[in-house]
């Protein structure tokens, strides 16, 4: 575990300021300038690809190590929630509830 | 003109978003302390970010070793949606001066989806405030309660909240996933990150996927130049 000194309230602090410009900006800037088709094609896509990568770095990884851990397991079974539509903190809470008991084993 | 019959429909949709919002702010509330946030650094996020997987990076990809500025950059690059989401409230809400900048916190996925739906623009801006303000205040108090239930454990990883995030993130991610454009992407963005990783700093495969990803977007289309 890390130290979450100022360093991290800072960071915290830019990070909320960024992301609540962004919001302000859909609302205020002129509509032509977030009309270019590039750019509305684009946007959609990040979060699909960093989510992703976040599933396949937060599951496979341990400090910079490729590691196949409990996590693949919790992952399967919030992957199997997921497919039957299960609500949001069911889904969580199943896969931390695997990644508990398979640590109990 | 509203009717009382679809004020009262929009409110009770606004609440019922609200109340599995909040339940969803319970998971991020248990897995930032466990990662190792304080209740108050947890709350911030909450109230000052107010954008779920924005949040949800932030947190993992500072846990995980990465820079806080890596986590800065990844939480922004997830938040580049709203503006869109913004852009497509902005001609129904028609808010200026104070009302805008405390409308811009409330636009995220829920409250666009909500505002949008209604044909009506009366409705569709009940339909955002009723939303927005359900959702804050709920998102906020489950974010509080779950960081407060967490704190208390003697040893919080005991719950498996640690190796939740992927869950949190696939149960985000899945929604974007319904045609085979978007599967593509998500899948070749988790190979190259895990190939990437052992390779470079914590956090860096995020921020290569998301190059990589708009070059792809932003690349010429032949044939059809609207296509969204």
């Amino acid at each position: 575990m890390i130290s979450w000194g100022g360093m991290t309230w800072l960071a915290l602090v830019v990070a909320a300021a960024i992301c609540y410009s962004i919001k302000l900006a859909g609302l205020s800037l002129p509509e032509r300038w977030l009309e270019d088709p590039r750019l509305q094609r684009t946007v959609p896509l990040l979060p699909v690809a960093l989510l992703a990568a976040l599933i396949a770095t937060q599951t496979f990884s341990t400090g910079g190590h490729l590691v196949l851990d409990v996590r693949a397991a919790a992952l399967a079974v919030a992957a199997v929630a997921v497919l039957l539509r299960a609500p949001f903190l069911v889904v969580v809470a199943a896969a931390a509830a695997t990644a508990a008991l398979l640590r109990l084993i | 003109m509203i009717t009382s019959d679809t004020r009262r429909g929009i409110l009770r949709d606004a609440l019922g978003i609200g109340i599995a919002t909040g339940a969803y702010a319970l998971s991020f509330g248990a897995i930032s302390v466990t990662a190792g946030l304080s209740i108050a650094q947890t709350c911030a996020l909450s109230v000052l970010m107010f954008t779920g997987a924005s949040q949800f990076a932030f947190v993992t990809v500072i846990a995980s070793g990465g820079s806080p500025w890596a986590g800065v950059a990844t939480a922004t690059l997830l938040g580049t949606r709203n503006a869109l989401y913004g852009l497509r409230l902005a001609a129904l809400l028609e808010v200026s001066g104070f009302r805008r900048a405390a409308a811009a916190q409330f636009v995220i996925d829920e409250t666009t989806a909500m505002a949008i739906a209604p044909d009506v623009p009366e409705q569709s801006r009940l339909a955002f405030w009723a939303t927005g303000l359900s959702i804050f205040s709920l998102w906020n108090l489950g974010t509080l309660i779950g960081a407060l239930a967490t704190h208390a454990l003697p040893d919080p990883t005991v719950l498996g909240f640690d190796a939740a995030p992927p869950a949190a993130f696939l149960a985000l991610l899945a929604p974007r996933l319904r045609a085979r454009e978007p599967v593509a992407i998500a899948l070749a963005a988790a190979l190259i990150a895990l190939v990437l990783l052992p390779f470079v700093p914590a956090g860096v495969p995020l921020l290569v996927v998301a190059v990589l990803v708009v070059l792809y977007g932003v690349r010429p289309q032949p044939g059809s130049p609207r296509n969204r």
